[in-house]
Order: C-alpha cells, then structure tokens, then sequence
C-alpha cells in the first residue's frame, strides 16, 4: 500500500485547486478580480502529469474536468474534454518542459492555457455562448504568472511526502 | 485518447439537446457539494470575527434601528393586511380570482459562478426544503432571478442580468408591457422592442407582469436608466438597472407560490 498517500496528496491537491476555482470572493472585491483567476485545476493537472507521467495522465484529468464542470454548471464534458487534451499535450511534452526553468516553464503554460482557453471558447460557441471575453486571455496569462509559485508548493509537497 | 475526446464529445452533445444528463448531474451535485461548503469556510470565519469585535455600543444602535424598522414595518403590515382584504373584495365583485399572498423562504447566499459568461450564485437551500426548478428568487429590493438547478442541499439561481434570461415587465406608471433582457453586464437590462411613442421615461419602475406564468406580478425589478432613440433605427434603445442588489445580497427569499404549496401538501412529504 506505499502508493495510497501518493494518491491521498494528488487528489488533495486537485480538490484543493477546485476549491479555489470556486471559491467567492468578499464583497468588497470587484467581480472582475474573480474573473481574472488562474485555471487551478489544470496547473495542478500539468504539474503531477509533467511529475509523474506514468500514475497521472489524461484519465484523472477527464474525471477532474467532469467534477469542475459540475461544480461550475457547464455542459458536460466542457472542461472534461479541456482537461484531457491538456494532460494528454503535457505527458508528450513533459521530458522537455522538466527541463526548463521556472520561469520558461511558465512560457510554456502560457501557450498550453492559451490553447485550453481557446478550445473552452469554441465548446461555449457551439453551446451558444459565443461572446468574446478578454477575460479568456487575462486568466491564461494570470495562470502562467502564477505557475512558478503552484511548481514549487506541489514539488515541495511530493518531495515532503515522497509521492512517486 | 481519442475514446476519452468522443466520450467528452458525446457527453457534451448529449447534455446540450436533451436531458437525460441531469440525473447524472444532480447526482454528481450532491458529490461535489462539500467542496463548495469548504470553499465558503474562509468567507464565513472572517463575517464570524467581524461579528466578534463588533463593538457593544454599536450593536446596540443596529438593535435599536432595527427594532425602529421592524415597529414601522410591522404597522404597514397591518395597514396591508385591510388594503389586501379591500382589494380582494373588490376582485370578487368584478369577478375575477382572489390574489393570495406569496409564501418565502430565507437562503443563504454560498457562492457565486466564476464564470465571466454566466451570472449565476448559489444558494443553500435545495430540493430538502421543497426549492424546485424555476422558483422565483428576491432579495429585500426587488427580483433577482430563478433557481435553474436543485440539488438536495444547494440550489443554482440564474440571475436577470445574465444573458441567456428574459423577464416579461410591466411599465408601474403607465401599464406597458416589455421583454426585460439581461446583458451579462452587472447591473444593466435591456428592454427590448421599445416604440418610439410608448409611454416610458427615466426613472420609470418596471414591475414584474406575471405574464409567462413563472414570476409573480407585481415585483419590483428595475428603474429605466437610459433612452436612446436613434431615429434611423425602429425601436428606442433603453435600458434599466435592477433594483435588487445582485452581487450585494447575502440573504435571498425563495418565493413558493400558494398553489405550489397546497400541490406539495397534497403530494404528501
């Protein structure tokens, strides 16, 4: 049973990036701040596949995407199929992204959300929410800025825990 | 993969054209429901230590405003009480239904969508309480929307200034009747389908005109902000802003209407 905390802690982290996904603002907080938050979840998603490409990949991710579509009440699959093709760009990449730094890591998430963000606008098109936000630029750039900080808090909690 | 992209392609236009999906849903709901309970933990501690340093003094002049409200409240209520029993007589004679007064139940405001496109809260009272889908929702200042979504402890309201929602309205002053429709910019309707001779004006109220059969009449809804007549163009341009506190209200009233009440009773808990 040496694998059961390693999978405690990922699964942890994922429902901690869903709380954060969700999470309200106070009421002095204007709503745009809200709008401006990094995709948690799929950071957390890249992280533990770019990590461990052989316990995490598209799999987890899909059932992750199902979850935060429920709790964010879109279509079914939005954010499952979002989540999926993301881990599954992250596993492929993954040996050359382990070797950049943190900083070109995050150049590397920009692109990635950037793509995620744009597929998230086709699915809300053909769902008939079809209106440009520049909210959909802002949180990709938002999550890239935020990668070096989500990097080091999950690599020092799987060296902490030795998950592996 | 490729199966993981068809079965998220599948679920999506599955849950899109038909409804088979919201058993799967409500289910699922119920699963992630406590991580919407942890994620309004932090909210809640720090309204509960604002509480704790309030000062004595100042709550007890918020005690003694309220007491004043609720003595002013309370004698209106009576004053309405006669106004409803008069009105009622007054329909009988001219033949038409009796209008019973709607009942309420207070909810807790518990989270807010965090999607820019979609202006949606949570509210933390479900189908346990007897919430079904389409029930109006108010705060103390007008209407804020209708629940779209019930789980067994949550419910999901859209408000009216989304852009998926329309409100039929009523002009207060002059009786005409418009299509309110969100923008999904806080605070703003657009009223749609403005003649350029209709009898509106700034600061007109709009009421709820219970056409539809969804909302009851009556309700505040919005004040007419802005009238734009294009002269090149058919229709005036106006638009409102509501009158509920949307983004402000931590307290929201369900509303049930009598005739669900009774249906409920009848079904038998």
């Amino acid at each position: 049973m040496s694998w059961l905390p390693g999978v405690v802690i990922i699964l942890t982290s994922i429902v901690f990036a869903m709380i954060l996904a969700v999470i309200a603002l106070p009421d002095y907080v204007p709503l745009e701040v809200g709008y401006l938050r990094p995709q948690w979840v799929a950071l957390v998603v890249i992280y533990w596949v770019i990590a461990l490409p052989h316990r995490c990949g598209p799999i987890i991710a899909w059932f992750s995407g199902l979850a935060l579509d429920v709790l964010m009440s879109n279509l079914l699959g939005h954010h499952a199929l979002l989540l999926a093709v993301t881990a599954y760009a992250a596993r492929h990449l993954h040996q050359r992204i382990r070797m950049y730094g943190v900083w070109q890591q995050s150049l590397v998430i920009l692109g990635m959300m950037m793509c995620y963000q744009m597929i998230s606008y086709w699915i809300a098109g053909m769902s008939g929410d079809g209106r440009w936000r520049e909210w959909y630029v802002l949180s990709a750039v938002s999550s890239a800025l935020i990668w070096p900080m989500v990097f080091l808090v999950l690599r020092y909690l799987r060296r902490q825990f030795d998950v592996s | 993969m490729l199966g993981l992209v068809l079965l998220s392609c599948a679920l999506l236009f599955t849950d899109y054209f038909t409804d088979y999906l919201d058993g799967l849903r409500s289910t699922l709901n119920a699963v992630v429901t406590p991580v919407i309970y942890v994620s309004n933990i932090p909210g809640r501690t720090v309204r509960g230590l604002e509480e704790i340093v309030e000062s004595r003094s100042d709550l007890r002049d918020r005690l003694l405003e309220l007491e004043q409200e609720r003595l002013i409240l309370q004698a209106q209520s009576f004053q309405m009480a006669s106004l409803v029993a008069e009105n009622n007589r007054l329909r009988e004679l001219l033949g038409s239904a009796a209008k019973l007064r709607d009942h309420v139940l207070v909810s807790e405001l518990v989270g807010v969508n965090p999607d820019p496109g979609k202006d949606e809260i949570l509210v933390d009272k479900g189908s346990a309480d007897r919430v079904r889908v389409g029930q109006p929702v108010l705060d103390a200042y007008g209407l804020i929307g209708q629940v779209i979504e019930v789980s067994p402890k949550a419910s999901r309201v859209m408000l009216i200034t989304d852009d998926r929602h329309l409100l039929p309205v009523q002009v207060n002053r002059s009786n005409l009747r418009l299509v309110a429709r969100g923008t999904g910019v806080s605070g703003q309707l657009e009223l749609q389908h403005v003649q350029p001779t209709a009898d509106i004006k700034v600061g007109d109220l709009l009421v709820s005109s219970g056409l539809g059969g969804r909302f009851p009449v009556g309700y505040p809804v919005a004040y007419v902000s802005e009238l734009d007549h294009d002269p090149g163009r058919p229709f005036v341009e106006t638009y409102a802003s509501p009158s509920a506190r949307l983004e402000r209200s931590r307290h929201v009233l369900l509303v049930f209407s009598t005739d669900q009440l009774d249906a409920d009773l009848s079904e038998g808990p």
